[in-house]
């Protein structure tokens, strides 16, 4: 399948997505960018790169398309419970001794994990006095975060998440089920600002407490990784905590000795002052 | 001479752990080569698959970015898909299900096809979906070498057949000729 499409094509396309819509894919992990953008080819009946690079120069309606694609859409709520427990453990007491908590969700997708955090916040009381800041780069990603609109499915394996990460209330409670879907609780809704923001291209724009970008790092290759890695830390006050994805670290970056460990484990960091 | 392989990929779903168990213990002493296993399972619950499969060697899930070393074994992590880079490293992506898995063996072998093409060595096994059979197949594409475990003695023949009715180029083996395929494959002369 990938084999279709050639590495000198490959960077034509990158590069044709960034002088033209200002969107830089070109520190992105190669092995999962690549077969993404097959299989948006095959989604989109493009038969050739020749012809991906005319529809892409031509017409921004197919590129919003290609973005849905090449961005990973994928989240649950509560996912790796044990990782929320250690938050609420280890984290959320420290945040508790600032007036104002600031936390960012970078890469937040389609907001499960930003509700999470703000029931968590909430079942520790906190939730009044903080501020949640989640923003991708993905602006439909963004609209369906921001109507905290859930499908029903879902929600099974959400409380089973939830009761696993120490949960301690009526999981069904935060939210409202109506046919095949369900809308959380505004209650919830209200301390979170959901923006547009890409970690490639924008800057720091406040100083936070907690910096939570679970998977959204694996995306990128490792010079990229220490640019974003700087972008937090630049971020974050003193002492502030930083979250990764289970599987990811900061061992293969030159950001290493910046932050020191949480829980190793659970892969949560703090800077050094 | 030039080593036939550089990496050995198994995969497997429904009845495999038994067979996996099996490759691993007889795994040469001095195989200087990496193994990658990819298994589905559960998603978000403790598993000590790891230290299950921890037969005769210490088997680690890698982190994201983490340097593939010859003779070490890996096991894909719960929920993550696992890919392989041209750089010898590891790259974990949590996209959607495929095949209704994460991991999945198809992203695995077929990553694994374009970063080390006719130098891969891959086993599919027992298990009750298709999972595995595109990946294998492109492994087969790129020149290397594509192992189906025999439908007739695994515990769940529906991959094994599937690998074997999409890729023609497939090679059919009991555990025991895989055991000893790899043992005369990888040897250093």
């Amino acid at each position: 399948m990938n084999e279709e499409i050639s590495m000198a094509d490959y960077l034509e396309v990158i590069q044709v997505i960034r002088l033209r819509y200002g969107y830089d894919f070109t520190g992105y992990a190669q092995a999962s960018l690549k077969r993404r953008l097959v299989r948006f080819m095959g989604h989109a009946n493009v038969a050739s790169v020749f012809d991906l690079k005319h529809q892409l120069v031509n017409d921004a309606n197919f590129f919003n398309q290609m973005v849905q694609y090449l961005t990973v859409n994928v989240t649950e709520m509560f996912r790796d419970p044990a990782f929320y427990k250690t938050l609420k453990e280890v984290v959320l007491p420290k945040l508790a001794a600032y007036p104002n908590i600031k936390i960012w969700h970078a890469g937040c997708s389609t907001g499960e994990e930003v509700y999470s955090m703000a029931i968590l916040l909430h079942e520790a009381g906190l939730l009044e006095r903080t501020r949640i800041y989640a923003t991708d780069l993905n602006p439909a990603n963004l609209e369906r975060a921001a109507s905290g609109v859930v499908q029903l499915e879902y929600m099974k394996e959400y409380t089973a998440n939830y009761i696993q990460a120490g949960g301690q209330q009526d999981f069904s409670d935060y939210y409202t089920a109506r046919y095949d879907k369900v809308i959380l609780q505004k209650e919830l809704r209200k301390n979170i600002t959901f923006f547009q923001h890409n970690l490639v291209t924008d800057q720091v724009f406040n100083e936070f407490q907690l910096i939570c970008c679970r998977n959204v790092f694996i995306y990128f290759n490792r010079d990229l990784q220490n640019d974003v890695l700087k972008l937090f830390y630049d971020s974050l006050s003193p002492w502030g905590y930083l979250a990764l994805g289970i599987k990811e670290s900061l061992r293969f970056t030159e950001m290493k000795n910046a932050f020191e460990n949480v829980h190793m484990n659970h892969k949560i960091y703090r800077r050094k002052r | 001479m030039e080593a036939q392989f550089n990496i050995i990929l198994i995969g497997g779903s429904a009845g495999s752990l038994q067979p996996v168990i099996s490759i691993l213990e007889q795994l040469p002493e001095d195989l200087r080569i990496p193994v990658v296993i990819v298994l589905h399972r559960l998603r978000n619950v403790q598993s000590e698959m790891d230290r299950l499969l921890s037969v005769k060697k210490k088997i680690t899930e890698p982190e994201d970015k983490e340097k593939i070393l010859p003779g070490r074994i890996y096991l894909a992590p719960q929920n993550y898909h696992l890919m392989l880079e041209a750089d010898d490293t590891f790259m974990l992506d949590y996209s959607e299900l495929v095949n209704f898995s994460r991991p999945s063996i198809d992203m695995t072998f077929s990553s694994a096809a374009i970063a080390y093409q006719h130098k891969v060595m891959a086993i599919l096994l027992s298990g009750a979906n298709h999972d595995g059979a595109a990946g294998l197949c492109e492994i087969a594409a790129q020149g290397g070498t594509a192992i189906v475990q025999d439908p007739a003695e695994a515990d769940f023949d529906v991959m094994p057949l599937a690998a074997i009715a999409m890729c023609d180029r497939a090679r059919v083996m009991s555990i025991e000729d895989i055991n000893l395929y790899i043992k005369s494959n990888t040897q250093a002369d």
